[in-house]
């Protein structure tokens, strides 16, 4: 099937050599992180993970909301989401793939990278989270390939594909938990130091990853023939909402628990995030930004004669997305940074490096998204009419 | 057979890529290493012999130099009793280099010709040599 | 016999895929373990024992300038600790910082002057509950049994969740290459490398040779060492018969450097007794 991906329109080369060309810059920058160190990116004694951490948490959850077209369509016989589901599976193998490479170039010794294997450590949340995010990737990339290969023959998958299938669902959950325990089991970290934390990763997730997905879908319909379906689109539409809903919930849920109680160590971190600590407040527009964005799409996704509307619902899946990676993302992270363990604060920006290194780790992520989708929507025009049963 | 022009260059291209150390190499003579053992420390040993004997230390010394590493961090265990019984205090920077205090004419010699770089010095910090 | 080409490639990968399990598997478990036998491993002679070590901060003996100097070059100095004059790239294994940062939350407005700016002696608090030993990946920082917190910098690769986890701020990653910021190398003692966390050690080198740490060695007794769970150990006395603090003891992570305040003695009767 692989081939379908080596034949393709002018549009799409010019895409993939663009890509490409990103990618080539973003390593030639790596190549001198690896060289100089990470001293080259904007991380400090103090505030010790930023962006790169930052987009490998926000990826995780990307990749774990496949499993929220994967429960309606396989657990509940939701036979709307029968076309899209393919496309839900690659984006995971794609944001999964991003996920390792922020962890691997955020590493001080990348090549050291295999001791995790070597001197396995069941006591580190990180060894367990390389576990499952190497397992969700492997179960990813069999499904997806399964299927569509079932798809392209007009079979059903083979009968060992569902019990996978079914594996993934909880394996799905468990990748988005397990990185939320990253961080919220460290002593004297206050801002990550909640038990909501694994839910509310789960609800932005669930929120962000399928909002990108009808983003995405959009975009598929537009310049190809392949059609993933209006009411399949919607109902992602409904999904997106709740969960976006319970997202804000539960950051509201911190902030009381926080404002109220004022304990020290609880607010202050809200307080630099929104308002800006002993003067330091680099990160209080961003912040804001997302809060706003957050409102507006919630605005636009909770009536439904809005969501109805396709490009409004675009609109309302672009503010959210942009607003969960502002939160997720950046402020996340940094927020457990700042004030540090001395209650002194340091503040955090990305460099340029960092930053086109960044783009560049997207940029593989966006040309094996590509590829995948190439090769998925290939299949799907060629068997276009024919009805799918799994 | 389809592609023949395509299938007959790619295999040209591979062939020249893989030969590329020998052909690249044609004319280029390396001397065997000899590495040097006349530091100032070895020619007044008594017993001009290294914690284990030549042949093994030749073969086996970067697992013996992992063992002490693992043993002096690790375990704590800095004191190492060779097979003859002897004693020697496990530090690479202040036992292995105090014989060999000579690493450009021991050390580098036969690394530089396997093509190996060890990665020790990057921390340990390596003997001032004499410039001669 | 007959094979079909999609059978022929499903034996042909699953063979391959089988070989390269087993020459891995067989080549990690035939690295030699103890490959010579009569060979040995052990403790040095003169090396200091304990079950927990320990220190105590008496700053009542910490004075002038240099008395705070002394100490903290004698340890950045021998451990060959790069000065980067820059609080971004900073490493610092034994350093100085207020009252107020070292115990945040503790401080009141209306504290003795002496107790709000005189800067208090701040290292790795060997944490007999350690949160850094308990999230590394590789177990390259691990308590040893002397209770140290030590770690392994040939292992290490550099993924900071220690520094993220420590809520005392010991840890130190090595954003430059450390080399060019020593002014002095000490040539006994190894530098770091880029991409590594490091921090103070207890000396388990010089404690190898019968030593007292640097720092306790360079202080004129304000810096107590010792095993604390011997009742009979010099910092188990102090402890017994001074007031001592803990740097946010409440955590659960049982540091165990303590720290005796310099109270005036007019706030405490009976406090010059201490002395």
């Amino acid at each position: 099937m692989f081939e379908k991906a080596l034949v393709g329109s002018k549009r799409y080369w010019t895409w993939v050599i663009v890509l490409l060309a990103v990618i080539g810059i973003g390593f030639i920058t790596y190549l001198q992180q690896f060289k100089l160190g990470l001293g080259i990116t904007g991380l400090s004694r103090d505030v010790s993970w930023g962006l790169y951490i930052g987009q490998f948490t926000f990826l995780v959850g990307v990749a774990a909301s496949a499993v929220m077209l994967v429960i309606p369509y396989y657990l509940h016989d939701f036979k709307k989401f029968g076309k899209i589901v393919i496309l839900g599976e690659f984006l995971a193998v794609s944001a999964v793939t991003m996920c390792i490479l922020f962890i691997f170039v955020d590493m001080g010794q990348p090549m050291r990278i295999m001791n995790v294997i070597l001197h396995p450590t069941p006591n580190s949340i990180m060894f367990w989270d390389s576990v499952v995010l190497g397992g969700y990737l492997g179960l990813n990339i069999i499904i997806g390939w399964a299927t569509l290969h079932a798809d392209k023959k007009g079979t059903r998958p083979a009968a060992w594909v569902k019990p996978l299938i079914y594996l993934s669902i909880p394996w799905a959950i468990s990748i988005h938990t397990v990185t939320a325990f990253l961080y919220a089991g460290l002593p004297g970290r206050h801002f990550w130091l909640s038990a909501i934390m694994a839910a509310r990763f789960l609800a932005s997730a669930f929120a962000g990853g399928p909002a990108l997905l009808i983003i995405l879908a959009l975009i598929v319909r537009k310049f190809t023939k392949f059609d993933p379906g209006k009411e399949a689109i919607q109902a992602i539409g409904k999904i997106v909402t709740y969960a976006m809903i319970a997202n804000v919930f539960f950051l509201l849920l911190e902030i009381f628990t926080a404002a109220y109680s004022s304990i020290p160590g609880h607010t202050h971190p809200f307080k630099y995030l929104y308002f800006g600590l002993e003067g330091h407040a680099r990160l209080v527009p961003l912040m804001w930004a997302s809060s706003i964005l957050a409102i507006v799409s919630i605005v636009l996704l909770v009536f439904p004669s809005i969501r109805k509307n396709e490009s409004m619902l675009a609109l309302a899946c672009i503010a959210l997305f942009v607003s969960l990676w502002i939160d997720k993302g950046f402020g996340l992270i940094i927020g457990g940074f700042v004030p540090n363990m001395f209650e002194k604060v340091t503040e955090y920006w990305p460099t340029l490096p960092e930053t086109i290194i960044t783009i560049s780790v997207w940029a593989v992520g966006f040309l094996i998204l590509t590829i995948l989708y190439k090769v998925a929507v290939s299949v799907r025009e060629e068997t276009a009419g024919i009805e799918l049963e799994h | 057979m389809y592609d023949t022009g395509k299938i007959i260059f790619g295999i040209v291209i591979f062939v020249l890529f893989a030969t590329f150390p020998f052909y690249s190499n044609i004319g280029k003579v390396s001397a065997k290493p000899e590495p040097k053992l006349d530091t100032p420390v070895i020619q007044q040993l008594a017993e001009k012999k290294c914690v284990e004997s030549k042949e093994f230390m030749k073969v086996e010394h970067m697992q013996l130099l992992n063992e002490w590493r693992d043993s002096a961090i690790r375990e704590g265990r800095r004191v190492y009793i060779n097979s003859e019984g002897k004693e020697f205090k496990i530090s690479l920077q202040n036992t292995c280099m105090n014989c060999h205090s000579n690493k450009k004419e021991f050390c580098d010699k036969c690394h530089n010709y396997a093509a190996v770089k060890p990665y020790c010095w990057t921390c340990h910090i390596e003997p001032k040599e004499k410039q001669l | 016999m007959s094979m079909d080409r999609r059978e022929f490639l499903k034996i042909a990968g699953s063979s391959t895929f089988l070989a390269t399990i087993g020459i891995g598997a067989g080549w990690i478990l035939s690295r030699p373990g103890e490959f010579l036998e009569a060979s040995q491993f052990l403790q040095t002679k003169e090396l200091l024992k304990a079950k927990q070590w320990a220190m105590v901060v008496d700053m009542r003996k910490l004075k002038t300038e240099e008395d705070y100097k002394k100490v903290i070059d004698a340890c950045h100095r021998i451990h060959n600790v790069p000065n980067f004059d820059n609080p971004k790239d900073e490493v610092k294994w034994i350093w100085l910082d207020t009252f107020e940062h070292a115990f945040p939350g503790q401080e009141s407005e209306f504290m003795p002057e002496q107790m709000k700016h005189k800067p208090f002696v701040l290292l790795c608090n060997h944490c007999e509950n350690p949160p850094c030993v308990r999230v590394c990946p590789t177990k390259a920082t691990f308590k040893r049994k002397d209770g140290i917190t030590m770690q392994d910098l040939h292992r290490c690769i550099g993924c900071r969740y220690c520094m993220a986890a420590c809520p005392f701020g010991a840890r130190s990653f090595n954003y430059r290459d450390p080399r060019p910021a020593i002014k002095e190398p000490n040539p006994e003692y190894p530098t770091r490398m880029i991409g590594v966390v490091e921090k103070c050690t207890f000396c388990e080198e010089r404690l190898a040779k019968g030593q007292m740490p640097a720092c306790v060695e360079a202080s004129n007794g304000a810096l107590v060492f010792g095993d604390i769970s011997d009742p009979n150990s010099e910092v188990r006395k102090i402890l017994n018969t001074n007031y001592t603090i803990r740097r946010k003891a409440e955590l659960g992570t049982r540091p165990v450097v303590y720290y005796i305040l310099d109270i005036p003695t007019s706030v405490v009767p009976g406090g010059e007794g201490n002395v």
